[in-house]
């Protein structure tokens, strides 16, 4: 059985949800503006001839008229990066600032870690931890290709983080875009429901509740933390968000998100969930022609 | 056992310099005179390097710091750290010393060539094109320093750094890494 059907008692309009889970993505870039005005990157794709559209809620995503950026002028600058409309929301209700020290949980191959940058104007301290060496790799690639100087990038195991190194002992700003089953990827790897399993939604949602509890714990009072996943299971987000507003000191705040989104659920199965899991958003494929995706804003209490 | 480069077992007197330690990132010391660690490129001297070679302002580094992991890789900072420390990552690449040439890295050239003022080379399409894909090409026109350039070419309306070349015998060598080289189109 599809695991997606599980789901379908969630969505507003089933036909809609797993036709669009069938579609693959559209090709979307940002602008890379440590290296670029948004301006300059148009008119350079302009002038190759490559043809886009801009994202109408944010003027830094362009949609590519076909695939892959990768052999352009403007992309061998550094100017754009790939990475999927959907997932410039974390850090857009992250909103870090200039000067700021903020931290990436999870934050290889970079994507959202170098859009944290750029919207810190390059200013500040993002750390971007990951614990795979090879996908740290691809994130110290990608932040060097991108010309990002404000990046410290760690291993260690986010649930356990040590800020012993860095010289201050809380962040003003975390981020965790968790590991996670993946379910709303489908569009781009079809293939990434073939290994499902239930078990593995919940030893990775254990995982996923440790390094958001971290993330809690190693923010400063009335600072920020985002989490978000690219799956639909409630077991990992909004049950996630429960477990730690029952065990840390935060509370769900809302953002502005330009998105389409629902409301989270605050049951599922025999479960019931805080009320306040409401104020957090579930992307579903067919809202907005993206990936699926969750996202949770929470401020930290004390 | 001593620490060669927290200082732990430093001779007191301070005049030995304490070995590279290759896995962690030190802070480059202000100056040649502040130095403690072998053969150690200063920030001063880093400075000096840009607005020499390619007449970047030094203002241009200011609130950014220095940082060395491995022998002679030097590293640039948005912000401070403790000095040493032992991550996987800090900033970008910058510079290459600890060889009779100091070499500017690609992503140096790429994020602050557009400061430079001298030894900047401006290539036509064709060139620009050559230079991406990594190419050598003879070069007979530039009539200035041999050494490393910055090779520019005109994007979006504006010179743009593509990356650093080595000017010798009336050739310009591409330097850009093997995984940045690209064949682009010649426009």
């Amino acid at each position: 059985m599809n695991p997606l059907e599980r789901y379908a008692p969630l969505v507003d309009d089933r036909e809609a949800f797993f036709d669009a889970c069938e579609r693959p993505l559209p090709s979307v870039v940002r602008v890379n503006t440590i290296r670029s005005a948004p301006d300059r990157a148009r008119a350079a794709l302009d002038e190759a001839g490559v043809g886009y559209e801009a994202v109408d809620w944010n003027p830094q995503l362009l949609r590519l008229d076909e695939r892959g950026p990768g052999t352009s002028w403007p992309y061998f600058h550094g100017w754009l990066h790939g990475q999927e409309e959907v997932s410039a929301l974390p850090a857009i209700a992250l909103d870090p600032q200039p000067g700021e020290k903020v931290w990436d949980s999870c934050a290889a191959p970079g994507s959202k870690t170098t859009q944290l940058s750029a919207m810190m104007d390059d200013k500040g301290v993002v750390i971007g931890n990951d614990n795979n060496l090879g996908r740290l790799s691809a994130l110290r690639h990608n932040a060097e290709r991108l010309g990002v100087t404000n990046l410290v990038v760690t291993k260690q195991d986010g649930r356990n983080f040590s800020l012993k190194p860095f010289g201050f002992k809380e962040f003003d700003r975390a981020i965790v875009d968790a590991p996670c089953s993946c379910e709303g990827t489908i569009r781009k790897n079809p293939d990434t429901l073939d290994q499902w399993t239930l078990e593995h939604v919940h030893s990775v949602a254990a995982v996923q509740k440790g390094i958001l509890s971290r993330a809690i714990q190693a923010t400063k009072p009335g600072g920020t933390v985002v989490y978000s996943t690219c799956t639909f299971a409630p077991e990992e987000n909004e049950a996630v968000v429960d477990h730690v507003l029952d065990t840390e000191d935060c509370e769900v705040v809302d953002f502005e998100n330009p998105l389409e989104s629902r409301p989270g659920v605050t049951e599922w199965e025999d479960d019931e969930y805080d009320p306040s899991v409401e104020r957090t958003h579930r992307i579903y494929p067919h809202l907005n022609d993206t990936g699926g995706f969750y996202c949770a804003k929470l401020e930290v209490t004390a | 056992m001593s620490d060669p480069e927290t200082g732990d077992g430093e001779s007191s007197d301070g005049e030995e310099l304490r070995d590279n330690v290759g896995q962690r990132f030190g802070r480059l010391p202000a100056t040649p005179g502040d130095r403690e660690v072998e053969g150690r490129a200063s920030r001063a001297e880093v400075i000096d390097f840009f607005e020499e070679r390619f007449g970047i302002e030094p203002a241009v580094f200011e609130g950014f710091s220095f940082w060395e992991k491995g022998k002679g890789k030097i590293w640039i900072f948005a912000d401070e750290m403790p000095t040493p420390i032992r991550i996987e990552g800090l900033g970008m690449t910058v510079l290459r010393t600890r060889q009779e040439h100091w070499k500017p890295t690609h992503s140096a050239v790429q994020r602050f060539g557009h400061h430079a003022t001298k030894n900047v080379v401006d290539l036509t399409p064709e060139q620009a094109a050559t230079f991406a894909r990594g190419e050598d090409q003879d070069f007979p026109e530039w009539d200035g320093d041999w050494g490393y350039l910055i090779a520019s070419h005109e994007l979006a309306g504006e010179p743009e750094p593509i990356g650093v070349g080595l000017y010798v015998y009336d050739e310009l060598r591409s330097t850009v890494p093997k995984g940045n080289q690209e064949e682009l189109p010649v426009r």
